[in-house]
């Protein structure tokens, strides 16, 4: 039984990547915003079988919270091992390019506010010498691109982050992986024209599960991403920067 | 978001927009005033009850969640969207069963009280409807109703099979069935008389709990076909050693069926070569094994998209139910089929019991029902079902809308005439396609 902790929980990836810790009776806790929909997800992953499940309410920018949240996670799941960060928003590129404090909440929510997170967590499961921290980064992070640069920048950021960390942790044995998916058919694109390379969040789930399972470091998903994204980042400056992407 | 939502017959085509339901306690966000709406799970609904051409579509997969299950009484709460096949999946490791179970497990629980579907034990168990305890029932005008057979009993029974109209099922609770085991004891036994069905049917009806029949449409032999019947297995006979497949796993490209057949392919003489074929694959009179519940209940779902067999014009499944005091009409009908020559493979034949459903425009009712597909191949298809609708109502049978996607008014309401008192209920704000055309 792993001791997991998932913060924005009720994502569609995190909740579809919840129910498979759950039939493997793993213990969760989970932290969102919403009370309801937080209700709802545990009592699903409770009858999937899931060893322990609770909950706590908490709008991730508010960062001053950030170790009181952790404090209850650790002692509700008497520990901790796993945890997956699966939050974030796509904001509207063109209001970002009008608005620098809407980039600046862009950034705060997908980049500043994990860092507040990561940093305790991290410094607790170096103290213990095990774990796997798991974060939903983005392929937007990849390569800066005109049709979404403030959100790419913000998972770009990340990205790096999660791979320092991945270094700094490596000696006391605790995996950090970056998770990489490409187009999802969630709530946060649900105004977007969806195309052959869409995948549905039980695909992503399954692919986070596995990834966990076997220590990845960075994970594409669906995998074919990975092609995608080598080919983009191989592209030269002078060429890409008149492309339309 | 404009949408390419189609039912499982692929007719009619239609222009809908999509809102999608996530959170069962969040309300639902009304659109324009003049837009209706429609609740939609997995659209393996034939015709167009799935349907709302010109309006919206309030998708439910994504509340799919389990809220409560009592392992010790069988007793199983959860959201709307979740699938039959989902429930099987956390239930029967567990010793529970679907109380009743249509031939595809690809349907939500939403949609299994909308249509009150039913299933191989409809002589034991009845239907769907039966084995709903409560659900809740959410209105345009915000309102929630919880409603069991005791409080709001009215609305209990027009949502239960009342085709989506009444309003949104956020939530249900059914009462599950005991089972020892995954496996089935299953019988297949020959006939090659119509009047044989039914003297294996009223034999079987007694000693099983799933009883249905598969006959020839369109061969000389007229009525021939193969019965099975089947129960879940005793406790005294439970298989040591159980690694039977399951479904059976084609690759996955076949499974997928990824394209439509080209409409020639199916034809007279393709379809009547696959079921002698089907019918003679069977060597024995009667061939008697344990088989797991998956082929046993749902063997067309080993193709996922067996529709496309059908071309891009897509198919009209026909299915009806008529008293079976005397046997003249279903024979009258059969024949009319034969000698059309349009009716598809795996023509599906069963008898109804007599238990009740507490559904107000439910389907089944005592007698004998027979399903079948139809290529669509123009105005002669058009033309046969209507002359059938005909022979349906003469003798006070039903045709059953979940699969229609062409019925008159004139005959549904020949068929339903409680569907006034029904009307009543339906919710000002929903509406679909079938809806409009049969009212």
């Amino acid at each position: 039984m792993r001791k997991i902790l998932i913060i924005g929980a009720t994502s569609a990836i995190a909740q579809e990547t919840a129910k498979l810790f759950a039939q493997e009776q793993d213990a969760l806790f989970l932290v969102g915003r919403d009370a309801e929909k937080l209700e709802a997800v545990a009592a699903d992953l409770k009858v999937r079988g899931a060893h322990k499940v609770a909950y706590s309410c908490l709008d991730l920018n508010e960062v001053q919270q950030h170790q009181a949240v952790l404090d209850e996670a650790y002692k509700s799941l008497d520990g901790l091992d796993t945890v997956l960060i699966a939050y974030g928003s796509l904001d509207d590129q063109k209001a970002c390019e009008q608005d620098s404090a809407k980039a600046e909440q862009a950034l705060r929510t997908n980049f500043l506010s994990v860092v507040s997170l990561l940093t305790p967590i991290a410094n607790r499961l170096e103290r213990q010498r095990y774990g796997c921290i798991a974060v939903i980064s983005s392929v937007a992070g990849d390569r800066g691109r005109q049709s979404n640069y403030v959100y790419g920048a913000a998972k770009g950021g990340l990205s790096l982050f999660l791979q320092g960390l991945r270094n700094r942790l490596q000696s006391a044995n605790v995996c950090v992986l970056t998770i990489k998916p490409g187009f999802v058919d969630t709530p946060m694109t649900a105004n977007l024209k969806k195309g052959a390379l869409w995948a549905k969040p039980q695909t992503v789930a399954r692919g986070i599960f596995r990834a966990i399972s076997r220590r990845r470091n960075v994970v594409y998903l669906p995998w074919f991403w990975w092609l995608i994204m080598l080919i983009i980042r191989l592209i030269p400056e002078p060429i890409f920067k008149r492309m339309k992407l | 978001m404009q949408s390419t939502y189609q039912s499982w017959g692929s007719f009619p085509k239609v222009s809908q927009r999509i809102r999608p339901i996530r959170w069962g306690k969040k309300p639902i966000s009304l659109p324009e005033p003049s837009d209706t709406v429609l609740p939609h799970g997995l659209g393996r609904s034939y015709g167009d009850v799935c349907l709302n051409d010109g309006g919206i579509l309030l998708t439910t997969r994504s509340i799919n969640r389990f809220i409560e299950f009592d392992i010790d009484e069988g007793v199983l709460r959860c959201e709307a969207g979740v699938s039959l096949a989902e429930i099987l999946e956390l239930c029967v490791p567990q010793g529970w069963f679907l109380p009743v179970t249509p031939g595809t497990q690809f349907v939500t629980i939403g949609g299994a009280i909308a249509n009150d579907v039913h299933g191989k034990n409809h002589h034991c168990a009845g239907t769907f409807g039966r084995h709903v305890l409560q659900f809740e029932l959410l209105r345009s005008d915000g309102e929630r109703l919880l409603c069991t057979p005791t409080s709001n009993e009215q609305y209990y029974a027009a949502t239960i099979g009342g085709l989506g109209l009444t309003g949104l099922i956020t939530w249900a609770e059914i009462k599950l069935k005991r089972i020892h085991h995954r496996a089935m004891q299953a019988e297949s036994i020959q006939f090659s008389e119509l009047d044989e069905f039914f003297e294996l049917s009223q034999q079987s009806d007694q000693y099983y709990d799933y009883t249905v029949a598969w006959i020839d449409c369109n061969s000389q032999a007229l009525g021939r076909g193969i019965f099975f019947r089947g129960n879940h297995v005793a406790p005294d006979e439970i298989p040591n050693d159980w690694n039977l497949p399951r479904l059976n796993r084609l690759p996955p490209l076949l499974r997928t069926m990824p394209i439509n057949l080209p409409g020639f392919v199916l034809n007279r003489w393709t379809i009547s070569t696959f079921n002698s074929l089907y019918y003679k694959k069977q060597r024995q009179k009667i061939v008697s094994k344990l088989v797991d519940y998956e082929p046993f209940f749902y063997p067309l779902d080993a193709i996922l998209e067996w529709k496309q067999l059908y071309g891009k014009n897509g198919f009209l499944q026909y299915q009806f139910v008529i008293p079976d005091n005397d046997h003249r009409m279903i024979k009258e009908i059969l024949q009319t089929i034969g000698a059309s020559g349009l009716g598809s493979f795996l023509a599906v034949l069963k008898t109804f019991g007599e238990l009740a459903s507490p559904g107000m425009l439910s389907f089944p009712r005592p007698g004998v029902t027979l399903a079948l597909d139809f290529p669509i191949k123009g105005a002669v298809t058009f033309e046969l079902l209507e002359r059938l609708d005909e022979k349906v109502r003469e003798v006070g049978g039903a045709v059953y809308p979940c699969k229609d996607a062409r019925l008159s008014a004139r005959h549904f309401q020949a068929y339903y005439p409680q569907w006034t008192e029904f009307a009543q209920y339906v919710d000002p704000r929903f509406s679909s396609s079938l809806w409009r055309r049969v009212t």
